[in-house]
């Protein structure tokens, strides 16, 4: 069976599910929501790289060094905003994340 | 034949790994199938013929990111059982809207196919007899160079955003105070005793 454009997009889209529903079922938890938002990303590295083979173009691939750019920088600020909150209030639970009163 | 197989292989391992991520009940096991399943990634963009992108994948994620996500795992002294409680009241709400994500991407993307007319709007065709990572540089460098200076410029406003964030000055500590070092001259810097023979000072 060949394997074709509509495969890949399909294991990126159960990918992305993951990724959504990984959101809802810990919500009280950053790390994984963060894990989470990580593997929202490679879902859509993966549209980008399958659309980028299938038809034959680079520059889906750029955009897609552009995404994992943008991922490794989330991540260091996101786990550095955790680090700092978590000295500041000695939880990370996100219910108890209210201090800017929005 | 083969790439079917492997295809196969590498998205049944990043799926599971990925289900793992969200319900495993240590945050370390989470981060370790994360890992798992980018290697898968890099496995499915290796039999995409990205190969640059696979071993950017494995170097960034699994060298830097996951790292990063277990040193932060380890280091906080986090109760995580406390966090996981509730998690059943989460579970219908999320499959629901998991599940209408899904159909929806389903609907959307499920028999994409590509016409010939977009062929001839390509921006970088793929260049026959290069390799992928001469190809991606010499597009890369070229015709995108200022999508390259603005990915630069992201990780330097994230690498200056983490230092602020994180570094604290703790009392107690000595430190190297420059410009008073400069600043010193014979005047400040040296007593003149005269002492006199037979006494101490």
């Amino acid at each position: 069976m060949e394997i074709g454009l509509s495969q890949y997009l399909t294991v990126a889209a159960i990918l992305f599910t993951i990724g959504v529903f990984g959101i809802f079922l810990n919500r009280k938890n950053v790390i994984v929501i963060l894990m989470s938002v990580e593997l929202i990303l490679l879902s859509v590295n993966i549209n980008l790289v399958a659309f980028s083979t299938f038809l034959g173009d680079l520059v889906g691939q750029v955009f897609a060094l552009l995404v994992l750019t943008v991922a490794a920088g989330e991540a260091a600020i996101g786990l550095a905003i955790l680090v700092t909150y978590f000295r500041n209030r000695g939880t990370i639970a996100v219910e108890d994340i209210n201090l800017m009163k929005g | 034949m083969v790439a079917a197989l492997f295809f196969y292989l590498f998205s049944a391992i990043a799926v599971a790994s990925a289900v793992m991520v969200i319900s495993a009940r240590n945050p370390v096991h989470s981060v370790l199938f994360l890992i798992l399943c980018f290697f898968n990634a890099a496995g499915l963009f290796v039999l995409l013929g990205a190969e640059f992108l696979a071993m950017i994948l494995v170097v960034v994620y699994v060298g830097a990111v996951a790292v990063l996500f277990l040193f932060v795992v380890m280091m906080l002294d986090v109760d995580f059982v406390e966090l996981r409680q509730g998690m059943l009241n989460y579970l219908p709400v999320g499959a629901v809207i998991g599940l209408i994500v899904l159909v929806e991407l389903a609907l959307a993307v499920g028999g994409w196919v590509i016409s010939p007319a977009s062929m001839q709007s390509r921006a970088a065709p793929l260049p026959e007899g290069v390799t992928n990572t001469q190809a991606l540089g010499k597009v890369l460098y070229t015709d995108f160079i200022f999508y390259f200076q603005a990915a630069g410029l992201v990780l330097l406003v994230a690498m200056v955003g983490a230092i602020v964030l994180t570094l604290r000055h703790k009392e107690g500590v000595k430190r190297q105070n420059i410009s008073v070092q400069v600043a010193r001259n014979p005047a400040t810097a040296v007593e003149v005793i005269k002492v006199k023979p037979g006494q101490g000072i």
